[in-house]
C-alpha cells in the first residue's frame, strides 16, 4: 500500500529524475516514468520549435524589408506607383488587391456555405447527407492551379461574354454603384478573381460549418421546436449562437485562404498595377503580384519591396485574426443574457 | 519496442535508397540553364535532338530573362539565357560572359473577329501611342488611316504586356522608345517596366501573353514570333524604318540580323530594333547565353559549350523550321574563340 503511494507521489510530483527514478523500485515502471518525461519533453520542443520557426519569418521578413522601410517609409502604404525602372514601389494596389478579393470571396461564400451547412444538418434527405458532404469537401481537395487553369480557360471567357456585358448594362448604369461594373468585359480582373476565391473557400467554411451545426445537443433543438419555432428560427436563435465559436473559426479559416492564394488568383486576376473603381479591371494582389515578380526581381530595392510586400500581408492576416477573437469575445458578452 | 525496431529499419531503407539515387543522378549530369521564354521552342527542340543523340539531356528552366539574369548571379544553373544583353561593364561586375545563339523576331497579334493574320498594318507610333493608352479604341481614325478598306470594329483595346522580368519586353521597350520620343521620356526601356495603358492585363511569360491576347476581345499583345506562329494567332504588319510595311517571316528576320556588326561588339553587346535597310523586320532581337568566366567544375562547363557547339553545327535547319535565324560561321568562330579566351576553369586554364 505504501509502496504504491510512493510511487504515485514520485510520478506527480519532482523534477529531478535521477533520485525519483531510485525511489521507484520497479523497473518497469521507472521506464515508464523515463519514456513519460521524454514525451513532455519533446512536445514541448515540437511546440517551440513551431513558435520559433514564426519569430524566425518574421524576424527575416523584417530584416528584407530594410532597404524599402528607408527608402519609402509609410508613403510605401499609400502609393500606388509600381516602377521597376525608375525604381520607385507602392503597396496601394496588391493590397487593395487582396482585400477586395478576399472581400467579395467571403460576400459569396459565407451565404453559400451557410446554406450549404444549413441543408445539410437540417432539410436534406438523409441518404444524400454523406454523397452531398463528400462532394462539398473534394472541392477542397482540387489543387489550387487547377482553378486557376478551369478560370482561365472555362470560367472566364464564359463570364466576359455573357455575364460581364450584362452587369455592365444592368448594374453599370446606377449612379453611384455603377462605377463598379464598368469597363470593357474582359473576363479577366478582380471580381473573376473573387469568384473562383468564393469557390475555393466555400468547401473550408462548409465543412466546418457543418460540423458545428451537428454537434449541438438535440435537446436544444428539440424545446424550441417543441415551443413551435419555425427551422429558421432554430437556426438563428439557437443554433447559430450556440456554434458561433466554430462559425467564426471557419469563416477565418477561409479567409486565410482567400488572402493567400497564389496560383488561382494569379492566373485571373490580369497582373495590372493599375488602380480602378471598376471590379471589372484587372488588378493585383500581393499575393499574386509575389508569384511574378519575386524570382527575377533584380535590384536590392526591388527585391525589398516585394518582402515588404509579404511582410504586409503577414500583418494583415494578423489583424484580421485579432480582430475575429475580439468579435468572438464581444459575442460571448451576450451570453446568457435575453435577446 | 516493434515500433521503434519498425522506425529504425525502415530509416535504414530510407537512406540507402537515397545513397542510391544520389550516386545514379551524379553519373546522368543533366545542364542545366534558366532564362528567356523568347528562346524556349527552339532550346527545347535542340535539347530533345541533343539528348538522342549523346543521352545527355538538358534541364532549361523557361522563367524569363529577368529570372535568369538573377539565376546565373546566383550560380544555381550552369547557364543563365537573356535577351538583353548585358552591358560590358555589368559583366565584369559578375564576372560573366555573354554570347548569342539566334536571331529572332517579334510580333504584334490581336484579337479582332475577321481579321487575317497578316492582314493589318501597324506603325511603330501607333504600336507606342496604343500602348501609352493613347488610343483607345480599334476604330480609331489613325488606325483606319494605316488600314484603308479594313474593317475595324468599335472596340475597346486591351493592351497586354509581360508581368514577369522579360527580355522581350526589354526588345519592344528598346523599339517603342526608338520610334516614340515619348515612350522614351515617359516609361523607358527593361526588363520590366510601368505600363501607362488604362486597360491592361500581364501575363506570365511569352505563352501568358499569348493566352491572354487569345482570350481577350480586342487585346494587342507582343510574342516572340515562333509562339504566334504556333497557336496560329493573328499577327500584324509593321512598318519598318524605310517605310515598308512587312511581313514577318524569315527573309525579313535575315535582313534585320545581317545588320548586326557583332565584330565591333563589346562582349556581344548588340541590339537589333529598329535596323536599317529595306527589308528589315523592325522588331528584331539576339538572344544570349550568360556563363561565368571562372567555372568551378570544367567538365560541366565543357558540357554546355559542346551542347551549344553541337546546336551551332547541327541545329540550323531546326532554327529556320520556328523561324529563328541561326547566326553565320564568322560569328560563330568569333563565338567559340570567345569560348577559348574567357572561360577558364579555377586554375586560369582555358577550358575549351
Amino acid at each position: 500500500m505504501s509502496a504504491v503511494a510512493d510511487t504515485i507521489e514520485g510520478l506527480q510530483g519532482p523534477s529531478d529524475i535521477s533520485t525519483v527514478s531510485r525511489s521507484i523500485p520497479d523497473a518497469s515502471l521507472r521506464r515508464h516514468y523515463r519514456l513519460d518525461q521524454a514525451f513532455r519533453l519533446a512536445t514541448r520542443f515540437f511546440a517551440l520549435l513551431v513558435l520559433t520557426l514564426l519569430a524566425g519569418i518574421i524576424v527575416s521578413l523584417v530584416v528584407g524589408s530594410v532597404p524599402a522601410l528607408k527608402a519609402f517609409g509609410f508613403g510605401f502604404l499609400t502609393s500606388a506607383e509600381w516602377n521597376p525602372v525608375t525604381e520607385k514601389f507602392g503597396a496601394l494596389v496588391p493590397i487593395v488587391g487582396t482585400l477586395v478579393t478576399s472581400f467579395i470571396a467571403l460576400l459569396i461564400g459565407i451565404p453559400v456555405s451557410f446554406g450549404i451547412a444549413l441543408f445539410l444538418t437540417e432539410l436534406s434527405p438523409p441518404w444524400l447527407r454523406r454523397p452531398l458532404g463528400t462532394a462539398i469537401e473534394l472541392l477542397a481537395a482540387i489543387p489550387s492551379i487547377i482553378y486557376g487553369m478551369w478560370g482561365l480557360f472555362v470560367f472566364a471567357p464564359v463570364f466576359g461574354d455573357h455575364v460581364e456585358p450584362l452587369l455592365s448594362n444592368t448594374l453599370g448604369t446606377l449612379p453611384v454603384l455603377g462605377a463598379l461594373f464598368r469597363g470593357p468585359p474582359t473576363g479577366i480582373g478582380i471580381l473573376t478573381a473573387g469568384i473562383i476565391l468564393a469557390i475555393m473557400v466555400i468547401p473550408f467554411i462548409a465543412s466546418v460549418m457543418r460540423d458545428v451545426f451537428e454537434i449541438v445537443p438535440a435537446v436544444l433543438k428539440e424545446s424550441s421546436y417543441a415551443l413551435g419555432s419555425t427551422t429558421w428560427e432554430v437556426v438563428w436563435h439557437v443554433v447559430l449562437p450556440y456554434t458561433k465559436v466554430g462559425v467564426v473559426g471557419g469563416v477565418m479559416l477561409g479567409l486565410g485562404r482567400a488572402l493567400g492564394e497564389t496560383m488561382a488568383v494569379t492566373f485571373v486576376i490580369g497582373n495590372a498595377h493599375k488602380l480602378s473603381a471598376s471590379l471589372l479591371a484587372p488588378g493585383s494582389s500581393i499575393a499574386s503580384a509575389l508569384a511574378n515578380e519575386f524570382t527575377e526581381a533584380v535590384g536590392d530595392l526591388y527585391l525589398s519591396s516585394l518582402i515588404e510586400l509579404g511582410l504586409i500581408l503577414f500583418l494583415i492576416t494578423f489583424v484580421i485574426l485579432a480582430l475575429s477573437k475580439l468579435l468572438l469575445m464581444r459575442l460571448a458578452k451576450f451570453e446568457g443574457q435575453k435577446t | 519496442m516493434q515500433v521503434i525496431r519498425f522506425l529504425r529499419t525502415s530509416l535504414l531503407a530510407l537512406s540507402a535508397l537515397g545513397l542510391g539515387a544520389a550516386s545514379h543522378s551524379s553519373m546522368a549530369a543533366d545542364i542545366t540553364g534558366a532564362g528567356a521564354t523568347f528562346p524556349y521552342p527552339i532550346y527545347a527542340k535542340w535539347a530533345d535532338a541533343y539528348k538522342q543523340k549523346t543521352g545527355i539531356g538538358l534541364n532549361y528552366q523557361s522563367i524569363g530573362s529577368g529570372g535568369g539574369i538573377k539565376q546565373i548571379r546566383a550560380k544555381t544553373v550552369d547557364f543563365g539565357a537573356s535577351d538583353m544583353p548585358l552591358k560590358p561593364a555589368d559583366l565584369e561586375k559578375d564576372g560573366l560572359m555573354q554570347f548569342p545563339t539566334v536571331v529572332g523576331g517579334e510580333v504584334l497579334v490581336v484579337n479582332l473577329a475577321g481579321i487575317k493574320p497578316g492582314e493589318m498594318k501597324l506603325t511603330g507610333k501607333l504600336v507606342a501611342d496604343i500602348y501609352l493608352g493613347k488610343i483607345t479604341k480599334w476604330n480609331d481614325p489613325q488606325i483606319a488611316k494605316a488600314n484603308p478598306g479594313l474593317k475595324l470594329p468599335d472596340q475597346s483595346i486591351t493592351v497586354v504586356h509581360r508581368s514577369d522580368g522579360s527580355g522581350t519586353t526589354f526588345v519592344f521597350t528598346n523599339y517603342l522608345s526608338k520610334v516614340s520620343p515619348e515612350w522614351k521620356e515617359k516609361v523607358g526601356a527593361d526588363v520590366s517596366v510601368s505600363w501607362p495603358a488604362a486597360s491592361d492585363a500581364g501575363g506570365k511569360g511569352n505563352e501568358g501573353v499569348a493566352s491572354f491576347v487569345q482570350r481577350i476581345k480586342g487585346a494587342i499583345g507582343y510574342v516572340e514570333y515562333a509562339y504566334a506562329k504556333q497557336n496560329n494567332m493573328t499577327y500584324t504588319q509593321l512598318q519598318n524604318r524605310a517605310g515598308n510595311f512587312l511581313m514577318p517571316n524569315e527573309k525579313t528576320f535575315q535582313a534585320a540580323a545581317a545588320g548586326a556588326d557583332w565584330k565591333n561588339a563589346p562582349g556581344f553587346y548588340e541590339i537589333l530594333t529598329d535596323e536599317p535597310g529595306a527589308n528589315s523586320w523592325p522588331i528584331a532581337g539576339a538572344t544570349f547565353i550568360l556563363m561565368h568566366k571562372s567555372q568551378a567544375s570544367a567538365e560541366r562547363a565543357k558540357d554546355v559549350l559542346k551542347f551549344f557547339e553541337w546546336a551551332y553545327a547541327n541545329g540550323d535547319a531546326m532554327a529556320l523550321e520556328l523561324v529563328y535565324i541561326p547566326l553565320p560561321d564568322s560569328v560563330v568562330d568569333q563565338i567559340q574563340a570567345a569560348w577559348k579566351s574567357q572561360i577558364k576553369d579555377q586554375s586560369g586554364r582555358s577550358i575549351w
